[in-house]
């Protein structure tokens, strides 16, 4: 999984139809210090997270785990919204 | 499955139903020489591993496995503690070149 920041939203009317419905955002990677790393990713939104906000994104098969993503043709999905860090 | 070292912690209120009760770490990732290489993740734990330890994670849809018959949605979780490495230095070193062959046949043709 990976920490990232919400900075924008996509739409898209010609889709896979099992994704309509779904929340897709573009998640900018960044690392615990909230510095910014490198690309992007779109993700399918499971928690309601909204711009700005902080969230950790789960790629790859795993995303399918995801509420409501089950069979459903997504590698990334955003699974919770970050409280707090705690770097040691 | 590869080398990491836990550097921090995660909190998440609003999350999914199957991630309620797990532990969600920073694990930076490290070479077999605990040298750190690449980004650092958020892991998932079944180890009950602290801060600062060595430990190896697994990822992909294997690291839901730990947690059978439930499917959280995690892709990266700790699955060991490492007490010792061993390492051969000669292993980790790349070959030396084989010595170049000798040419007996130019010889001949200095002759």
């Amino acid at each position: 999984m990976i920490l990232a920041r919400v900075v924008g939203t996509v739409v898209a009317t010609r889709k896979d139809p099992r994704l309509e419905g779904k929340k897709l955002l573009i998640l900018k990677p960044i690392s615990p210090e909230g510095k910014d790393e490198g690309g992007y990713v779109v993700s399918v939104d499971t928690v309601s997270a909204g711009v700005r906000e902080r969230v950790i994104a789960v790629s790859g098969s795993s995303a399918r785990m995801a509420e409501g993503c089950k069979d459903v043709p997504v590698d990334s999905a955003i699974i919770g919204i970050v409280d707090e860090v705690s770097m040691d | 499955m590869t080398l990491g070292r836990v550097v921090g912690c995660v909190w998440s209120t609003v999350k999914h139903p199957g991630l309620h009760g797990l532990r969600l770490l920073f694990v930076q990732p490290l070479t077999p020489e605990l040298a750190p290489t690449g980004r650092r993740i958020i892991c998932t734990d079944c180890t009950g591993a602290g801060a600062g330890e060595l430990v190896y994670w697994v990822r992909g849809k294997e690291a839901s496995f730990p947690f059978l018959p439930a499917e959280p949605p995690v892709d990266t979780t700790i699955v060991g503690i490492v007490d010792t490495i061993h390492l051969r230095k000669a292993d980790a070193e790349p070959v030396a070149p084989a010595p170049a062959p000798s040419a007996p046949s130019k010889r001949k043709g200095k002759k």
